[in-house]
């Protein structure tokens, strides 16, 4: 195939601060899981903050992510893989007042990577909100993992910048994850260009 | 085989390999820190973006909200009892990929202000009036060869506090899915002829000219109904494979 022949990808453009309309109020996903979901049942806690640490009270936070197999739906060998049907790998919602949002999901199996290598669980995130023109992607792992020592995409990051990435459990809740997304500032979360 | 009957399934070459998307000319698509947008300044990363081979992760995506689409769903102005005021139109157009092929049966998820530019949100503040026939949100499916239509009325402009007299042109949000997570598009549609284009940082973000231009609807004689609507035309193009698994 000729290169000249390619379309010319339609251009982003913020979501601005009306998208709970069309998007939120009455299409968000917070839980991911039945009772019945395979795996180890989690809540993943995400606040979000601005360059002056303010909690961002306007945004959009998408997730998609393998189930406790590491199998993602629609994924070619779903089926013969045994995909969990009692598993939704996608989630939306908006943030609240305090820039948080809290996905009822679970912990995913690792999954193929670079190479035949495996990827460490982790899981695929998508940050809109007004100012944001491009929709910023990052990935949650989760910290603890020793899989996240051997990871190809981690070991891209900056060691020092490695733990923007990593999830934390709660230590009065032991399912519950926490991560904070800084979207600029000292502590800018790592942002992929996918 | 035909390239329309392709569905998510192909994330994969025979031997096992993730086909990975292209990825497009910077120049095309919006300058994240773009300081006459205010808001970009305390909301964009100062640090390069890490660069990610597709794995599976990027590949794949969600089928979301298939068989939950109704054709009033693709109406915005038959949500009530009433008719909304405002210029009734019809927006047409096709999904493709940048390949050329159409992405079908994937949705579109829509929201705007009325045509007073009022949006239908407890955060607008705008004085314009709210209209009791109009919400501003709908969804809609591509069909078979990635084509869309949907029933709405023209957005009217809306003021906002990013500078002195700043005025967004109308628009309608546009929010796709595509088959795959590198595919997500939320973008917006501006219309043809409108003055305001020239001062709004939102849409001036984007440093090709010709992919800016891109954003603006066609007015479109065809799909125009007598006595009825005008027609509007606007094609969307999300990111393709660099290779699809048939054509290795």
């Amino acid at each position: 195939m000729k290169s000249e022949e390619h379309l010319i990808p339609t251009a982003s453009q913020t979501v601005g601060p009306f998208f709970h309309l069309g998007c939120t109020d009455h299409r968000s996903v917070g839980c991911l899981t039945d009772a019945n979901t395979a795996g180890e049942h989690i809540t993943l806690v995400c606040r979000l903050l601005d360059g002056d640490d303010t909690p961002v009270n306007d945004a959009m936070i998408e997730i998609w992510q393998a189930d406790s197999a590491g199998h993602y739906d629609g994924e070619q060998s779903a089926q013969e893989s045994g995909t969990d049907p009692r598993f939704r790998g996608f989630g939306r919602l908006a943030t609240d007042e305090n820039g948080t949002c809290a996905f009822k999901t679970i912990k995913p199996g690792a999954t193929p990577g670079i190479n035949g290598a495996m990827q460490a669980p982790h899981i695929n995130v998508s940050v809109f909100a007004r100012g944001i023109l491009n929709r910023l992607c990052t990935r949650v792992y989760f910290a603890g993992e020793s899989a996240n020592e051997t990871d190809h995409v981690l070991s891209f990051v900056p060691k020092g910048r490695r733990n923007t990435l990593l999830a934390v459990r709660d230590v009065a809740d032991p399912s519950r994850w926490q991560i904070t997304i800084h979207l600029c500032g000292e502590y800018e979360t790592v942002f992929f260009d996918v | 085989m035909a390239a329309h009957t392709k569905g998510n399934s192909d994330v994969r070459t025979q031997s096992g390999e993730v086909v990975p998307f292209r990825r497009p000319d910077p120049s095309t698509q919006p300058t994240s820190l773009y300081e006459q947008y205010r808001a970009t300044v305390r909301r964009s990363p100062r640090r390069p973006l890490i660069l990610l081979p597709h794995t599976l992760s990027e590949v794949t995506g969600p089928i979301f909200g298939r068989g939950e689409v109704d054709a009033a769903d693709s109406d915005l102005t038959r949500q009530h009892n009433g008719e909304p005021l405002g210029e009734r139109i019809i927006v047409s157009g096709r999904v493709w990929d940048d390949s050329g092929h159409p992405v079908p049966h994937t949705l579109i998820e829509i929201w705007q202000a009325n045509a007073a530019g009022r949006y239908c949100h407890d955060v607008d503040r705008h004085g314009a009036p709210l209209d009791p026939n109009f919400s501003g949100a709908g969804r809609v499916l591509t069909d078979d060869s990635g084509q869309y239509s949907f029933v709405t009325i023209k957005p009217g402009a809306y003021p906002w506090g990013n500078h002195f007299n700043a005025w967004r042109p109308a628009h309608i949000h546009l929010s796709l899915f595509g088959t795959a997570f590198v595919q997500r598009l939320v973008t917006q549609m501006y219309f043809p002829g409108d003055p305001l284009l020239a001062f709004d940082p939102i849409y001036q973000s984007i440093p090709d000219e010709p992919a800016r231009k891109r954003l603006i609807a066609n007015f479109d004689l065809p799909s125009t109904k007598p006595e009825w609507a005008l027609g509007y035309h606007f094609d969307i193009v999300l990111r393709g494979r660099e290779a699809t698994p048939f054509e290795k």
